[in-house]
């Protein structure tokens, strides 16, 4: 019997998922489309909360800032969504990778994750330009 | 099969770290910042009183904290985002240094405003 050739290939397999290959690669077009709104998002969120916190942090400075005003309603609203596209599917790299943790049941965690962040990202925005 | 530690000691897998620990840590964050906010449902008075809780040193300290990630995890996304997707070119190579100053000079701009 021969030894393995030193060339021969690894056995490679990619690891098994509950999604289907098509879903996999749309997650990671998510990933990236999410990120390149979070990019714009984030720059401009730094942005702001270097200004805010100059004199400090008063209700009344933040909710002089954004009650009632569309632009950073749509803003917000834009950068929630975004949030609770790319945080799950950022934790589900993350989880699968180093607890091992893979399969439906964290397909569904992630799921409920970012539904949960969309809600209550919606609270915050509702809360801060309607109040 | 484990890789050999020295494999893995060099800038980029430091800048894989870093975003690892940013996302994760950003992501359990978020929660509690979209809680903080929505105390301006129960009035003005209410979000004020939560805001006079972040005035202690420690918390302070967190949002610093806090600053660094985002802007790490930011700067580290977009050398992610171009790496990804422009040509290569020579200058590639200077992207995590400049997203390592830039989390920096972010952090210190807030610190500046905050004391």
């Amino acid at each position: 019997m021969s030894s393995p050739s030193p060339t021969a290939p690894l056995p490679l397999r990619p690891h098994p998922s509950s999604l289907s290959l098509r879903a996999q690669v749309l997650l990671w077009a998510a990933q990236r489309a999410s990120a390149a709104v979070l990019a714009i998002c984030v720059l401009v969120h730094l942005i702001t909360i270097i200004y805010a916190v100059r004199n400090g942090l008063t209700a009344a400075e933040i909710l002089s800032r954004t009650t009632g005003n569309t632009g950073w309603a749509i803003f917000y609203g834009v950068f929630v969504v975004s949030v609770a596209v790319h945080a799950p599917i950022g934790l589900r790299n993350v989880l699968a990778e180093t607890i091992e943790w893979r399969g439906r049941s964290l397909d569904i965690a992630m799921l409920v994750l970012g539904i949960a962040i969309a809600i209550w990202g919606a609270r915050a925005v509702y809360a801060v330009v309607v109040g | 099969m484990k890789n050999d530690f020295r494999a893995r000691n060099h800038p980029g897998y430091w800048a894989f770290v870093v975003h690892r620990v940013s996302g994760v840590a950003l992501t359990l964050f978020i929660p509690l910042h979209f809680w903080a906010l929505a105390q301006a449902l129960q009035g003005e008075a209410r979000l004020d009183s939560f805001l006079r809780w972040t005035e202690q040193p420690l918390v302070k300290a967190g949002e610093l904290a806090l600053v660094f990630l985002l802007a790490a995890h930011f700067a580290g996304g977009v050398r992610l985002l171009m790496l990804e997707f422009l040509p290569w070119r020579e200058w590639q190579k200077t992207l995590l240094a400049a997203a390592t100053a830039f989390s920096i000079v972010a952090s210190l701009a807030f610190l500046l405003n905050l004391i």
